[in-house]
């Protein structure tokens, strides 16, 4: 039972919170994709700066005294959401509008998105710093909830924390709003409408302007919450999201560039395929030690891979998946 | 000047465009050398050579050929591990040790392992065809895989509790620059091979994933590279400071000249780089790359062996990233493979094209001087604004500026963000254009 335990933490619930912090980013980059067909590779560093706009707020909050039984930044996060939204538009309109209206090719714009990202870490680490921050303000702190399995035959306890649990409910709730959204509403059937053939639905009348505001809106959004996440799962540091772009992209490449339901599939997969290569097996195997002959018990540590080459994972999928189906599973777009 | 050459009217713009922009860097360099002293310019010139020697390499790829290849910081480090293992001392810990016994037996392993493999992708002589022969390689891929970390786990944790790491060949660093190149021209084939079929984007990223594969590797091979111990002091191609001290020469004089007989090496480097690149651009080796980059599938209908050329770029291109990385490695004198990052060694690389014009070679090879340059004074001159705008602020009561150095240091990263977005504005086609010849 222990190790049933084990495995739960260790994988099941350490997979679904990086599978929704993947799954959030890919999202974005894959709508972007599909409507104005280019790689935003400053998409992580929109997700750091929804993170460190939630922790601005979340400090101005706590120094004016209020207590909320949440953390802090997660009640500030539908107000951080706005206004990294309102952020991703004036990035848009400053650096990537200019170069489509002069009909510039989508190179020049992943270029230009890593001049964006450049500019944005430069900023956060010229305000706040280059160090690690904790995003709990004024003492809070990272409620961790216990299941006792004993009931079960189990010794140790089920962890999960606070964020965790936030975490799966938050984005559980945009993907199916994000699906209400994309399937019930007209702008987002004209949203699929223009990934899946932007001239077509140019000539059909479709306001493609509007399309793009509400993609940088949706994809800004979603950043701020994938960021804002991880920074309460882990730590608020400047280069926190621009650590995990290149596995987001992995995820968004994976599902297919272009499919936001894609992006779903690519990032738990790559989440979960992370977390499988590095888990130590010994841990649920050891009692085959006991049915084994001598001489071959189980080495102390059978990891898949070593722990330093988790991220070396991501791209291994990547690559294959780019061998085998070379616009992802699900048939994405390309430029 | 190919500028010249290109436009018959003489004394006109592209060359003159072109002259001023290399004089107002020459008075960048000079104004530079008067601030920060003569040996301290010398550094900068001497690592932004190197650099040029790599945007060169990028702008064969992406300026002749219209190559993605965004794995330049990988490249960067296959090199310096590369000088490394050939120039660095030779560490008889090592020879004397149980190690080379193991390592040859890793290596059995891994021929054996990728026997496999071939083997399983001949299955179907044998009639094992279709889904079986697919699960067929994947099960080869996996045994070996097993079999090969059976071998180099325990070799790789004997090395480094015995003699740390493998140490070099005790080589001339010229010959390790050389063998830079040669890994890296390997192991751009084999990245080629795989990514070369995708398209720009895909590949952008592929290429990425792949650098940061061979990142993950390096840094982690401690018993090869050394990893996070870094491997220092590295032996230099011309005589050292110390070496020059040692002949009576004074320090400062002593740091001058050292510097400036690594920087005529790297410069005679770079010129005989820059004689061939540009030859091959004007050649009709140069012709058929850019018409298959300007429209490969007409290229390819009229019997242009499309992904073939591409390859040969690729590898062209990374041997110059390979040299030029084995150079920075030599030059600091110590291998990191904690401190390649993609900002530093992939993106700013892709300024200095963008900015200085890809396609053109005159024009990245400003480019690679001026970004070095900007990316060098950008902390200098933040750090000045700021100690000014700090005094200011604590004179009017709202206190000074905290960590100055830190954040200064961070300015570096901003102003690059700053110029790539200006030039893709202002600017597109870079500061000297490529020059398109018609007729």
């Amino acid at each position: 039972m222990d190790e049933l335990i084990f495995f739960i933490n260790r994988v099941l619930i350490s997979g679904t919170v990086l599978g929704s912090i993947y799954a959030l980013g890919a999202i974005g980059i894959t709508l972007i994709f599909g409507i104005l067909r280019f790689a935003h590779f400053a998409h992580g560093d929109m997700m750091t700066m929804g993170a460190f706009i939630a922790f601005v707020l979340a400090s101005a909050l706590a120094a004016l005294g209020i207590v909320l039984p949440l953390p802090m930044a997660f009640a500030v996060l539908p107000v951080a959401m706005v206004l990294t939204a309102f952020l991703a538009l004036g990035i848009d309109k400053g650096f990537y509008a200019p170069l489509r209206a002069r009909g510039a090719r989508p190179v020049t714009l992943l270029i230009a998105s890593i001049g964006v990202t450049l500019m944005i870490q430069g900023l956060i680490r010229l305000l706040f710093g280059s160090g690690t921050k904790s995003i709990f303000v004024a003492g809070e702190s990272k409620d961790i909830f216990r299941f006792d399995m004993s009931w079960a035959g189990g010794m140790r306890p089920i962890n999960i924390t606070e964020p965790q649990i936030i975490m799966f409910a938050v984005t559980a709730l945009l993907v199916v709003a994000l699906h209400l959204f994309l399937t019930r509403s007209r702008l987002g059937k004209a949203m699929r409408a223009m990934a899946d053939n932007a001239d077509l639905a140019q000539v059909s009348g479709i306001n493609t302007a509007l399309v793009v505001r509400v993609t940088w809106i949706i994809a800004g959004s979603l950043a701020c919450v994938a960021g804002t996440m991880l920074a309460l799962d882990v730590a608020l540091m400047p280069d926190l999201a621009f650590n995990i772009v290149l596995p987001i992209f992995a995820a968004a490449i994976v599902g297919g560039l272009g499919h936001a339901y894609g992006a779903i599939v690519g990032g738990f997969l790559i989440a979960f395929a992370e977390t499988l290569a590095v888990f130590n097996w010994t841990a649920v195997l050891r009692p085959l030690n006991a049915v084994l002959p001598e001489g071959m018990a189980l080495p102390a540590n059978l990891a898949l891979v070593p722990t330093e080459y988790k991220l070396t994972v991501a791209f291994v999928i990547l690559v294959i998946t780019l061998l085998l189906r070379p616009t992802g599973i699900f048939k994405g777009a390309s430029t | 000047m190919s500028a010249a050459s290109a436009s018959n009217a003489g004394w006109d713009s592209p060359l003159r465009r072109g002259l001023l922009l290399f004089a107002a860097m020459f008075v960048i360099v000079v104004v530079v050398g008067l601030v920060q002293g003569t040996a301290s310019m010398l550094l900068i010139l001497t690592q932004a050579t190197a650099f040029a020697l790599i945007a060169l390499g990028l702008n064969i790829q992406w300026g002749y050929g219209g190559l993605f290849n965004f794995a330049i910081m990988g490249f960067l480090m296959v090199g310096g591990a590369s000088t490394v293992f050939l120039s660095y001392p030779v560490n008889m810990a090592f020879w004397e040790s149980e190690g080379p016994m193991m390592l040859g037996r890793a290596l059995a392993a891994f021929v054996v392992g990728v026997a496999l493999v071939m083997l399983a992708r001949r299955a179907d002589r044998i009639g094992i065809r279709g889904k079986w022969k697919t699960t067929l390689v994947a099960l080869a891929w996996f045994a070996g895989y097993i079999i090969y970390r059976t071998q180099i786990d325990p070799a790789a944790a004997y090395i480094e509790s015995t003699a740390g790491f493998v140490g070099g060949l005790g080589l001339h660093p010229v010959l390790g620059w050389g063998f830079g190149g040669l890994v890296s021209a390997v192991i751009a084939f084999y990245i080629g091979k795989i990514s070369l079929g995708l398209r720009t984007d895909y590949l952008a990223i592929a290429t990425i994933g792949m650098s940061e594969i061979l990142r993950a590797l390096i840094k982690n091979m401690d018993w090869l590279t050394r990893g996070t111990m870094t491997v220092s002091p590295m032996p230099w191609p011309t005589p050292l400071p110390q070496h020059l001290q040692a002949a009576g020469m004074s320090i400062t004089e002593s740091f001058i000249f050292a510097r400036l007989g690594f920087l005529a090496l790297v410069i005679i480097i770079l010129i005989g780089a820059f004689v061939l690149v540009q030859r091959a651009y004007g050649g009709p080796w140069g012709r058929m790359m850019r018409a298959i980059r300007d429209n490969h599938i007409s290229a390819a209908s009229m019997g242009k062996d499309v992904t073939g050329r591409q390859l040969e770029l690729f590898i062209f291109g990374s041997i110059l990233m390979g040299i030029g990385g084995a150079m920075l490695a030599t030059f600091t004198q110590i291998f990191d493979p904690s401190g390649y990052q993609p900002i530093n060694h992939t993106f700013m690389v892709w300024v200095m094209v963008i900015v200085g014009g890809a396609g053109n070679n005159w024009g990245v090879v400003l480019g690679a001087f001026l970004i070095y340059i900007v990316w060098i004074i950008s902390d200098p001159l933040a750090q000045l604004i700021f100690i000014n705008l700090s005094q200011l602020t604590s004179s009017l009561g709202w206190g000074a500026i905290p960590e100055i150095d830190s954040r200064a240091l961070q300015m570096r990263v901003f102003v690059l963000g700053v110029v790539i977005s200006i030039a893709l504005r202002y600017a597109p086609r870079g500061l000297i254009p490529e020059v398109v010849r018609r007729g």
